[in-house]
């Protein structure tokens, strides 16, 4: 999230769209039944279904699945057409100005540099026109022809309410509805907050829906203030601290980059990554970078790591590919992958085709599950009839399961969406033989290294390289861990004066107090102050809001810096002003930056030196125009789902998302509207999280059964009854369960035809408390965005027809 | 509070009692023992409350977890009641249909107890020790790195990696477990690693 859950009820406007908060995070959604009750806020969502989000907004509007671009570019149509912008904030704190290459360009669908056969992008032409200063060129005026504010003009122009509704489905009335209340927060005045979450990633062009949407909120002004912001509502309770610790293929923690082969250096790493200011007196924080990652390797590699041997770099695992989970599933398909472990994951459940992940799985040597309770995957190969099929005789993969402790029976913190840093206790002892995960992980370890240490190998070196000096090897405590996240001074810290600012062996305050030449450690430099020489900041508990705008500033720990809704130096104008008293959050009070929350700005520049809010990027600046650095455009475009039931309305031949990855025989699995000619998608219930509670009984109790969501009009002309049952079947398999006939789902008309769609709970499987069922990505494509790679599991095509039910 | 609520059941009895009978004449004394004999004690009573966060999504709701000795099971300290922590400003004491149930969640009937093995081509998983296990995946794990290890690309780059294993960490770990996960993954020299942000 930008900003937090508690800010949301400083929303003037509420738009929920690829997400159903009411049902997926109830205990959130309450800020924005604040934001209604206490304010009048307005809340609209717009989703294929009518969910119990949509019962409580005051404006509904259904789209087809998959068609999120369509909708949200006619909203960019809408308010450039109709001059509905915050034109300052437009002017000053976006790249609206900025003049793009005179090569780029774009046409029937696709932008300059695309080559078809390796399926991407040369993307030079989409960078900024540099001046012989060595700035890019702008042009404040915002008319120059190749000036982002025009060619964005140029570019959303054929999304059109008539358009938009050819593509989505969409009554025109009703998109214009939305239209004018997203208009109605371009003024400062007002505010509108974007809540979504996996309605918008799982597509194959997921991450420019979001992207999208940031540039509706740029047009509007409503990043940085109070109630605004694109909130991601995310699905784990800490898969946001997971994410920061970089437990992902390509990332070191916080965000840094895992070396690749072409950078054989630590210096020819660090080359690419100056973030040289693209204009004058601008921050570009990322110009640190080599101090963080310094700081990384000296964190990871101890006492080891030398300037002489540039820190351990050539020990750290160097990239060829990055291997997302589509990836990692593929390889082990192809028989490449030896070893598994899942570690509170259930892949069989979690990832696209699961005919083809079993296949993947069955050529395991050994698995190891490491989750408190029993998942499908640990019982891949175990028979359980048409929901598992398989012969465990012809299953050669060793499995383990080990007990490990739940999140009430070890203490340690999460982060939760608002990037807040939060200390749970342990609450009871370990449930028979289980054990933390930290106990099992350095358990192993340790017998590992004392392998090596004893018969030699392969790869020692860097292996016994590894930091590992915890008073007891196995078992590193929490807060050991989290002070080896936060970083220390390994010398006395002197400033320009010769004045010592950090004894040697206290820990940091602040990741400002970082340094390149190996004087500091720190993990990972984002949760830097977190664990300062205050102590564990995580274990506030300070329930107070002295500003009374949800803040809550000694409640645990805001990353980065404490800092509760990010850019907020934009709150105010380029004079340092609140953009209006209503809006009042940071501004410049004379001599510093002031206000309820930690400015994201350094706190003494004045406003005449022009810094810009955005101080990440070297520009100073948001992007509407993101240069490079997504794979399939520098604006987003309409692409159809791969499984479409239209062809594109406004690019005919383009099939899917033309930079989207597609793996050797996946193209074949594809299936079309000729044979599959029903739209469905996937969610999930409220009573359930993910794969998980099936192995709960209450909750299997309160929703024991998968089911599917059909329309009225659908089931009567597949002669299909209410709690009767149907079978759904795709390119790639099929489920079984019992229909729900609702009126939550209508038909469409999409480009002049009916389009039916059905909606798929995701909760069910094979081992737990309630009723066996196929799990749903028996279904799914696997196909993943073309930026993240998350599998397209919001939209593909599949049949439906009605049949006896199983003999009781 | 086991007294004041004993107290309260008690006087509502008592006077039930005296209204219709000789109780009251033997004093309450007896009637008090035979009264707290089948009151309940409040639930709480003898408890140890922690503040936890609830596992499942990222509203990462407050918990309150409160937890009893169990007798039969050597006084191991056991979850025996969850709400919601009203102190918490995100979600201010409310717990959802999910939150709500944890306990079950960490009763589960398919919760894993013991460390469980299942042999190739075989049908079932049998109890085996934390050693025995431990042993056995760091002997897989080592053989199978020894086997496949990278040290240098065609170009002759240090690349000291291994592709041929693979680990996805939980999303629902702390961030000391995540970053400890982090640590020993990278540092066999994995590059499958992942978690759930990207599904």
């Amino acid at each position: 999230m930008t900003n937090s859950w508690t800010d949301i009820g400083n929303a003037d406007v509420v738009w929920i769209m690829g997400g159903n908060a009411a049902e997926a995070h109830p205990c959130g959604f309450k800020w924005v039944t604040e934001a209604k009750h206490n304010r009048g806020a307005k809340l609209m969502v717009v989703d294929p279904r009518f969910t119990r989000s949509a019962a409580v907004a005051d404006h509904y509007a259904p789209i087809r699945p998959g068609t999120d671009i369509a909708f949200l570019s006619g909203v960019v149509n809408y308010l450039l057409s109709n001059d509905k912008i915050h034109k300052e904030y437009v002017r000053h704190y976006t790249n609206a100005a900025y003049l793009v290459k005179e090569e780029y360009g774009f046409s029937d669908g696709l932008f300059s540099g695309y080559n078809e056969e390796k399926r991407n992008y040369d993307r030079s032409s989409w960078e900024y026109q540099m001046g012989a200063d060595g700035y890019a060129v702008r042009d404040m005026t915002l008319e120059d022809p190749r000036c982002v504010f025009q060619l964005m003009k140029k570019h959303f122009t054929p999304y059109t309410p008539e358009m938009v509704s050819r593509i989505s489905g969409t009554p025109q009335d009703k998109f214009l509805k939305v239209c004018e209340w997203v208009a109605s927060t371009a003024n400062g005045e007002r505010a509108m907050t974007i809540m979504y979450a996996l309605g918008w990633t799982q597509h194959s062009h997921g991450a420019q829906n979001i992207r999208t949407a940031a540039m509706i909120q740029l047009l509007c002004g409503n990043i940085g203030v109070p109630g605004g912001g694109v909130n991601a509502l995310r699905g784990h309770s800490n898969v946001q601290g997971i994410t920061d610790v970089g437990t992902l293929t390509a990332a070191i923690p916080g965000y840094l980059a895992l070396p690749i082969d072409s950078e054989p250096t630590l210096e020819s790493h660090l080359a690419k990554r100056t973030f040289k200011p693209l204009q004058a007196n601008q921050t570009s924080y990322w110009q640190n970078y080599r101090k963080f990652y310094v700081s990384f390797l000296k964190s990871y590699f101890g006492a080891k790591a030398t300037p002489e041997n540039q820190f351990g770099y050539d020990w750290l695992p160097k990239l060829d590919v990055a291997y997302d989970c589509l990836r990692m599933f593929e390889t082990m398909y192809q028989g490449k992958t030896n070893g598994l472990i899942c570690q509170g994951f259930n892949p069989l459940m979690a990832i696209a085709h699961k005919n083809k992940s079993v296949a993947g799985l069955s050529k395991l040597k050994f698995l190891v599950s490491i989750d408190p309770i029993e998942t499908d995957t640990a019982r891949f190969w175990e028979n359980h009839g048409e929901f598992n099929d398989v012969d465990p005789a012809k299953i050669q993969t060793e499995v383990f399961m080990l007990p490990v402790t739940t999140f009430a029976e070890e203490d340690g913190s999460l982060t939760n969406s608002s990037r807040c840093i939060m200390w749970k206790e342990r609450a009871a002892d370990p449930y028979f033989e289980s054990k933390t995960d930290s106990q099992i992980l350095a358990d192993l370890f340790v017998r590992i290294r004392k392998l090596y240490e004893k018969d030699g190998g392969k790869g020692v070196e860097p292996l016994l390289a590894i930091d590992w000096s915890y008073k007891d090897p196995l078992e590193p405590t929490p807060d050991e861990l989290l002070k080896e996240l936060n970083g220390k001074a390994l010398v006395d810290l002197k400033d320009a004066e010769g004045k010592v600012v950090r004894a040697a062996g206290q820990q940091l305050a602040s990741f400002g107090e970082m340094r390149d030449d190996g004087s500091t450690d720190g993990s990972m430099w984002i949760y830097t102050g977190v664990y300062g020489p205050g102590g564990n900041l995580s274990q506030r508990r300070d329930n107070s809001d002295p500003s009374g705008l949800g803040v809550y500033g000694n409640w645990g720990f805001s990353w980065p810096a404490n800092r509760r809704v990010q850019y907020n130096r934009a709150s105010a104008d380029p004079e340092g002003k609140p953009w209006s008293e209503r809006k009042k959050y940071m501004f410049w009070n004379g001599q510093r930056w002031s206000g309820p929350d930690v400015p994201d700005y350094v706190p003494t520049i004045p406003p005449e030196r022009a810094t810009g809010p955005f101080i990440m990027n070297p520009e100073g600046v948001s992007r509407l125009w993101v240069r490079g650095m997504m794979t399939d455009g520098p604006f987003p475009v309409h692409y159809e789902p791969f499984e479409s039931p239209v062809a594109n309305p406004l690019f005919p031949k383009i099939k899917g998302n033309p930079a989207a990855r597609v793996f050797k025989g996946d193209m074949e699995v594809f299936g079309d509207a000729k044979d599959f000619p029903i739209v469905a998608t996937t969610y999930r219930l409220v009573e359930h999280f993910h794969y998980w509670t099936k192995g709960v009984h209450m909750n299997a109790v309160m929703q024991p059964e998968f089911f599917v969501e059909i329309s009225e009009q659908l089931a009567k002309e597949k002669g299909i009854k209410h709690g009767g049952w149907v079978k759904v079947w795709s390119h790639r398999g099929s489920v079984k369960g019992k229909a729900v006939v609702t009126k939550r789902i209508k038909p469409v008309k999409v480009d002049g035809k009916t389009v039916h769609y059905i909606g798929c709970p995701l909760n069910f499987g094979f081992i737990g408390e309630a009723k066996k069922a196929s799990p749903i990505n028996s279904l799914t494509p696997p196909v993943g965005d073309a930026n993240a790679q998350t599998p397209e599991y919001k939209a593909f095509l599949v049949d439906i027809e009605p049949i006896s039910g199983p003999v009781a | 509070m086991n007294i004041e609520v004993s107290r309260r059941h008690f006087m509502k009895l008592a006077g039930a009692g005296a209204a219709g009978s000789a109780v009251a004449a033997f004093g309450f004394g007896a009637a008090e023992a035979q009264v707290a004999a089948h009151v309940k004690p409040f639930r709480l009573v003898g408890t140890k409350e922690a503040r936890t966060i609830c596992p499942y999504c990222a509203v990462s709701c407050g918990m309150m977890v409160f937890a009893a000795p169990n007798k039969d099971n050597n006084g191991k300290l056991e979850v025996t009641h969850i709400e919601g922590d009203s102190d918490h400003p995100v979600n201010r004491g409310t717990l959802c249909p999910k939150g709500a149930a944890a306990i079950d969640y960490i009763r589960s009937k398919t919760r894993v107890q013991y460390p469980m093995y299942r042999k190739p081509g075989t049908n079932q998983f049998e109890r085996v020790s934390w050693d025995f296990a431990m042993d056995r995946i760091a002997k897989l794990v080592k053989e199978d790195r020894d086997a496949n290890w990278i040290e240098k690309n065609k170009d002759g780059v240090t690349v000291n990696r291994c592709t041929t294993m693979a680990f996805l960490a939980g999303s629902s770990l702390t961030n000391e477990g995540g970053w400890l996960t982090y640590k020993v993954a990278r540092g066999l020299g994995l590059l499958q690693i992942e978690n759930q942000a990207r599904i």
